[in-house]
Formats: structure tokens, sequence, C-alpha cells
């Protein structure tokens, strides 16, 4: 007789386990994903998924360990999973501790592109009419230090906010003044297309450690088709902007982004290589948002989300291609998802957060002074609905454009752990509220999900993601990669 | 492999107090008479002894003329590697064991062999005898060894099982070498234990980090393994304490045919809930002690499991998690570990096989345990030539 028990003895006996809260959802003829609150997922067979919720499932089957160490499943003496359930519960939500990080400067609505999807930018020489004030500019910043986040990011966006640079010279300068004082992680970004810039900014941007955040939508007859500017020369002013900011601010210091047009839709590879060309590590093939010109210029709003998803993954596995030859390249939409999948951590990002980010996590000053809750919510207001304006900085205080109705109201009714059919998706740990679209396109912050493009794209890229993981254990070695770099 | 303990051959003459009694050993003839009276002194090399140390320790074959054959205590040669600064106790039926050896980076204290896991592959059994003699043995030791002491590592059995005398002999080791880095090997379950841990991180070490076990993601295999049913639960929730009180902890696994399956998933397990410890180690099988009698369940060849591993580092590195493969020959790893490879067998028990002989990477090669040159090891040896 061995001193030693068999594993037999340490495995429970049939049906001697309660279900901790789980969804699914069906992802193939037989397979289901099972996630929990946290976002840990077990692909299930349906046999097994109807064992396990019927507690028919043997306590020495693989299937078992697994749901019991992802916390699917607990036996009557796991005192842990509970107490890492409510930690990783806590580290998710932790974000919100903070509150906001992201303060948007809109300097100015100016701009020297007519891009027809543009939402906000006006062709005009007026200064006085489309440019924010240096008065509204102190009373923004006032703002801005009232946030208890120990991390402050201001970004100044436009039109083409380099128009207006004497004010984010002000800005700046005034803004590490306050910070002697305020000791803040202090970050600044200038959104801009790089057409404008010149060497004396580009050594403020050096000299106060300012990221630019550019713009490349694809090869050169793409981006230019994209972004008409006097002499269609904008293709060529980024790509010599780019260098010269490299040059001058660090490779670090100059990120780009893409809005994809129908005129995109067929070209995923293109894009994608132009940013390999310009030495990119990285793509986020953005969707267009639907407000503004973009719904009312129909030619360029004229393609719907099964199309664009289409051309993503067209993306996705040409990237994915790139990667398994030893080319480091992420896509940055697919990174933020993938970190809600794979980590216990949340990237913040206000597209995808519960409770929306609007306001709370991300907030715009625009150049007249009126507050609102996000960028879009800005672009509603050229559509002229004003419900995501929480007030303006020189008639109301920090706490009437915080506690605003307006906004307590958005986030509480858009919820996703509770609003309907958000509560029942499985998908729903990786996804956000966005309330701010589906008021634009239903009229009321949760709209009718069955109908939500926005739930079709992020499901549709969801599916992909999971699909990969199941299938290419390459890629999904790629996937742990990205959900790690946020 | 180093002798660590053993019979004396010939006792002092003179009836010496009773009990166990620590020497920290000199070999410096030149030692001011002040401080013979706090040594022994270790006659290694032939010549002139000098008079007035506390003991003397003569080695075979030394030809030396001893002043007081009636404080002097006689060892074989299997102790010549004793030296200057080495700590040593001796027992009253003759025994003698070395408990500091001041040239290594590897020593460790005993502190119990009595331990609440019984663990399958277990190197230092179990016993469930009273052996509080050696807490008290290691109170005394800590006053001899050198101040100057890189690491110093506290081992059992289950240290914490003295509780609050455990926690004291922390305190006491960080009074006298507070520049000293500590390594605690614990199971982890008294930490489950809230006051225990606060207890623990009140004693605010400068340097101080607990080694704990976790051998599944599935506690059913983790408390099979350990043979000790809710062991995996107490464990987890000692490691969420210890980090709750901002106390360093690393995450041991020993890799063998119990364990090498489930070893993504725990990386996994680890990535997902344990984010925040500090280091996890990947370790070979030591095969001696528990692990001898069960070598039918517990042998694999390494380069059985040597994908898992792989798939373990590259999660856990993936995650941010600092990772260390400990105890495996070099050749039976893929290439995609050697980032995270560590040479790490403790000196005392390090050899390299027949096989290795004409290898050309064995300065890189983390070896053998004794025990496994002598126990057998893996078939699948390739010298890299």
């Amino acid at each position: 007789m061995s001193k030693f028990s068999t594993l037999e003895k340490y495995v429970s006996p049939k049906g001697q386990y309660e279900l901790l809260p789980f969804r699914f959802e069906p992802i193939a003829e037989d397979n289901v994903v099972a996630t929990n609150y946290v976002g840990e997922f077990v692909f299930l067979k349906r046999k097994q998924l109807n064992d396990f919720v019927q507690k028919n499932l043997d306590a020495s089957d693989e299937t078992y360990s697994l749901l019991r160490a992802k916390h699917f499943l607990k036996e009557s003496s796991d005192l842990a999973s509970i107490e890492l359930l409510g930690l990783k519960t806590r580290t998710k939500f932790s974000n919100l501790r903070n509150f906001t990080n992201l303060h948007i400067f809109v300097v100015s609505l100016r701009c020297d592109h007519s891009c027809p999807y543009c939402q906000v930018s006006r062709q005009s020489e007026n200064k006085a009419a489309f440019d924010m004030s240096i008065a509204t500019a102190d009373k923004a910043l006032q703002i801005v230090f009232r946030s208890p986040n120990p991390a402050i990011k201001i970004e100044f966006q436009g039109g083409e906010p380099l128009l207006n640079f004497d004010l984010i010279r002000h800005v700046v300068i005034k803004a590490k003044q306050i910070n002697e004082v305020e000791k803040r992680n202090l970050e600044f970004v200038i959104a801009t297309t790089l057409s404008l810039i010149t060497d004396d900014i580009l050594d403020f941007c050096k000299e106060h450690k300012i990221f630019l955040s550019s713009s490349l939508d694809g090869p050169e007859d793409l981006h230019n088709r994209n972004r008409p500017r006097p002499g269609k020369d904008s293709y060529a002013r980024f790509v010599e902007g780019l260098k010269k900011a490299r040059d001058k601010v660090g490779y670090q210091s100059v990120s780009a982004l893409m809005t994809t047009t129908t005129a995109s839709l067929t070209r995923a590879r293109d894009i994608i290589d132009e940013y390999l060309k310009h030495d990119f590590d990285g793509i986020f093939l953005r969707h267009l948002s639907p407000y503004g010109f973009a719904i009312k210029t129909k030619t360029y709003g004229a393609y719907n989300v099964d199309h664009w998803l289409e051309f993503y993954c067209e993306g996705l596995d040409y990237i994915l291609d790139l990667n398994k030859q030893g080319v480091y390249f992420t896509e940055y939409f697919a990174s933020l998802l993938l970190t809600k999948m794979l980590t216990s951590k949340d990237p913040g990002f206000v597209d995808l957060m519960s409770p929306a980010g609007a306001g709370i996590a991300a907030v715009v000053f625009n150049y007249d002074g009126d507050v609102y809750a996000s960028d879009e919510s800005r672009m509603l207001l050229e559509m002229g609905d004003d419900t995501f304006k929480l007030g303006n900085l020189h008639t109301n205080s920090y706490e009437d454009i915080f506690t605003s109705e307006a906004l307590l109201s958005a986030l509480d009714d858009s919820f996703t752990m509770s609003a309907p059919m958000c509560s029942d998706c499985a998908f729903e740990p990786w996804c956000g509220a966005e309330p701010v679209f589906h008021h634009a396109i239903f009229g009321d912050v949760l709209g009718r999900k069955p109908e939500s493009e926005f739930c079709k794209r992020i499901m549709g890229v969801i599916r992909y993601l999971l699909n990969k993981m199941q299938t290419d254990p390459e890629a999904k070695e790629i996937f742990m990669r990205w959900a790690n770099k946020c | 492999m180093l002798t660590l303990s053993g019979r004396v051959i010939k006792r002092p003459s003179s009836s010496e107090p009773s009990g166990p009694r620590l020497y920290s050993l000199s070999t410096q003839a030149c030692t001011p008479l002040a401080l013979r009276g706090k040594k022994a002194f270790l006659i290694k090399e032939a010549g002139l002894v000098p008079e007035g140390f506390t003991h003397y320790f003569h080695l075979e074959g030394v030809s030396a003329t001893i002043p007081e054959p009636e404080k002097t205590t006689h060892l074989g040669k299997e102790f010549s590697y004793l030296g200057n600064n080495d700590v040593v106790s001796i027992t009253e039926d003759g025994r003698i064991r070395s408990i500091f050896r001041a040239d290594s980076n590897h020593n460790s204290i005993l502190l119990t062999e009595q331990c609440d896991n019984y663990c399958l592959m277990c190197s230092q059994p179990p016993k469930k005898i009273d052996d509080s003699w050696l807490l008290r043995e290691a109170f005394e030791a800590i006053r001899l060894i050198p101040r100057d002491t890189k690491v110093l590592g506290f081992t059992g059995g289950e240290p914490t099982l003295y509780r609050e005398e455990f926690i004291k002999l922390l305190e006491h080791t960080k009074n006298w070498l507070p520049n000293t880095s500590l390594h605690v090997l614990s199971n982890g379950r008294s930490f489950a234990d809230e006051n225990f841990a606060y207890m623990y991180s009140k004693v605010d070490h400068p340097d101080l980090m607990v080694g704990i076990p976790i051998y599944s993601a599935d506690p059913a295999r983790h408390d099979y393994v350990v043979q000790a049913t809710g062991a995996f639960d107490e464990t987890v929730r000692g490691v969420l304490n210890l980090k709750r009180f901002g106390q360093r902890v690393e995450i041991r696994v020993v890799l063998h045919k119990q364990t090498y399956r489930g070893l993504p998933e725990l990386a996994m397990f680890i990535a997902r809930n344990l984010l925040f410890v500090d280091q996890v180690a990947l370790m070979g099988l030591e095969n001696t002690g528990f692990a001898r009698a069960n070598i039918d369940s517990l042998w694999i060849d390494p380069i059985e499991y040597k994908d898992q591993l792989s798939e373990a580092v590259q999660i856990l590195t993936a995650y941010g998690i600092h990772t260390s493969v400990y105890n495996h020959p070099l050749c039976l790893v893929n290439s995609d570990v050697y980032p995270s490879y560590v040479k790490s067998i403790s000196d005392w028990k390090n050899e390299y096989a027949n096989e290795c002989i004409p290898c050309k990477k064995i300065n890189e090669c983390g070896g053998f345990f004794s025990s496994g040159i002598k126990n057998g090891y893996s078939h699948s040896l390739k010298p890299f030539v």
C-alpha cells in the first residue's frame, strides 16, 4: 500500500459544482464560445455546453478542469476563484477611478484641406470666427486640472490645429506651468495632416515632447483623392512632413491614422503596403464615422458595415501573413480588442468602454467654449443635435459639466452590463457602450442592437479573431503579443 | 556532489556542552587574538597551528601539530571543501553539518522537515518529528554568517509552520544581515491567513522574496501533486494576500509527467490571474527523495515536453512576466527558450554526464542534479559539436 494517493482521490464526484456567471454565443455549426464577466473565454462543443450546464460534466474531464481554471464553475470549497473574479473585475474597471484622461482642444475649425467626409472643418480666412481664443483656452485648462487623473493628455484637434499654432504654444507653456505644482504625467498631442508643418513648429514639439498624430489614407492617388487641398499635394506634403518630423522630433513621436472611404475598400493591401513603405510598425484600420458630411455626402458614406468587414478581414489576413514572415506589424483595432479578450486589463479606448468613455474618459472643448462628451458629439452638433453638449466653459462650472444630466443619463442608460441585448451578449466583456453613435442613428442611447452597425462591426471583428485563435496557433501567438502592447 | 553532512572521525576528548554547537571557521593563522575566541580554526594546511581558538577542526591527512587535542574535532577528506568563514554545526553524537559556505551563492538553511504538503517529487521528504532545534540553530547561525553575504535562503519542509517564530527569524535576519538578499521557499498555504501575511509584510525586509509552487491551473491536479486536498485554493489565496501587502513572490513550477501537459494552461492562468507576481521559474525534476520512489509516475524525458515548455515561456514572456527555466540541460530545450534559460543548480549538487564531454556549449549549460547523474537521466542528450 503506497503512502501516496492517486489523482482520482482529489477529483470530485460528478455534479458537485456550481455554475459561475457566463454567457455563450454560437460561432460555428457545433461550436460555441462561452465567456465569463471578466472576458475569459472557452470554446465548447454543443454537447459539452449542455453537459456543463446540466451538471453532467465529469470532474475528470479536461473541459471540466479548463472551466474550473477559467472560473466558469466552482466547487464549494473553491474560495480563490471568487476572490480572483473580484480582483479581475476591479482591475477591468480600475480606469474609472482616475476619471478623465484625454482632453481635446479644438483650437480651430479652419482647414487647408476640404475632405468630403470631414464633419467639421471650414474653409475660411476669418480667424476670429472659428479659432479658439486665449480666454477660452485658459478656462479649459482650469477644467483640465480639475480632473483627478494622475495622467493628463491634451490633444489639439481641428480643422487643422497648426492654423492656430500660437494658441497651442500658449496652452502648452501654460499647462506646463500649472503642472509644476500639479505634478501630473502630462502629455501633448497635435492631430495634424503635417501639410503646414515648419521647422519652428517642430522645434517647439521637440522642446515640449509633443506627439504628432497625422493622417495617411493609403497610396498617393487614394490619399489625394480622399484629402483634396489646393495644389492637390496632400500626400507629398505628408511624406515630406513625416520625414522632417521624424528627423527632428523622433521616430516615436509621429503616428498616422487612416480613414476608410468607399475608394479604400478594394485596396486593403495597398494601404498596408503604404504604411510599411513609410516604416510604420502598425496601422489602425478605421471605419468612417457616420456623422456630419459623412452622412450628407452619400458618395463617401455609401459603404455598409459588411463591406467594411470584408476590407478589414482582408487587411488583417495580410497583416498576419506579414507577421508570419517575420515582419512585426500590428493592427491597432484588433490589438485593442485582443487586450480585452486575452488580458485582465482594459486599454481604455473610448469606443470600447462601458460605462462609455464619453465625457468621463475623454472630453472635448470646442473652439467656442462649448464642452462635448466626445469628438462624435460635436460632430452631431453639426447636424443640429446638441444632446451631448455638456455646457460651455464661459458659463458652466466643472461640476455643472461633469454632473450634467445629459452625460450621466447617457452613461447610465447605455451601460452594457444592464443594457437590453448587451447584457445577454457573450461579447459584452470585450465591447463598449457607444451612446453617441446609437443616439445619432436611432435617437436614443441604446438603439436597436440587431440593426446596429456598431454591434455588427464589433461582433464581426470578434468572430474573425476568435476563429483565428481557434484554428491558427501561429495567429494566436501573434495576437498574444498584440494584446500586451496596449 | 559535496557531502554537506556526515560523521566526524573523532570527537574532542574533553566533554563539550550538550546539544548542537555552531562554529564559524577560520583558516587565517594571523587572526588577531581578540577574535580567536569567537572562531574555530580549520586545519587545512600542514604547519604551525595558531593557539587560542575556541575550537579546532583537523582535516584527515593534514600533518600538523595540534595545540589543544581536547578541543579538536577530526574530519574526513570529504569535508576538505570547507573554508574560511564557513559555518558548521556539530552535534553531540558526532555529526557535522555544513550550514553556510562563504564562497557559494547557493546557501540555504533548512528550518524544518515538517510540511503540510506531501509532494510526490519532494526532494526533502517531510518527517513528523519535532525538529524545532533547527530553528534555534538558524537564529544562532544568522549571527555567525558574514555580514557581507549576498544571498541566503530559508527552506524546509514548510518554514512558515513555525508561524510567529518564523516571523521572528526574518526580523532577526534583517537585524543581522540587512544587506543580504533573502529567499524563502514555502508552499504559500500559511499566507491564506491574511493576518499571517500581514505580519510577514510588517517585517519590512528590504530584499525578501518567497518562492511558492503552483503545479497546475487545475486545482485537483495541483492537490494531487502535493497530496493535500484544498492546497491549491490556499496557495493561490496566499499569493493574493502576499501581493496585497506588496510582498515579492516567485511562482515555482516543477515539470514532470504529472504537470507538463497543463503547462500552457498554467502559464495562461498566471497571466490572467497572477500577472503581478515578480517572477516565474519553470524547473526540471530533481530525482531524489520521494521523486525516486515515484519515478515511474513522474519521469518524462524533458525532450518530450520541450514544446509545452516553449509555449509556456512564450505566453509568460508575452505578458511581460519575468520567466526563468531552471534545471534543464541546454540540448533538451528549444532555442526559443534560451532567453529565459538559467544555469541554476546549486553548485554542490551540479554535474554533467559523460555524453557532455565533447559538448562545445557546456559552459552555457545548466547540466544536471548529481542525483540525476546517479539515478538516471535523459537518453536524448545531443552534445553541441
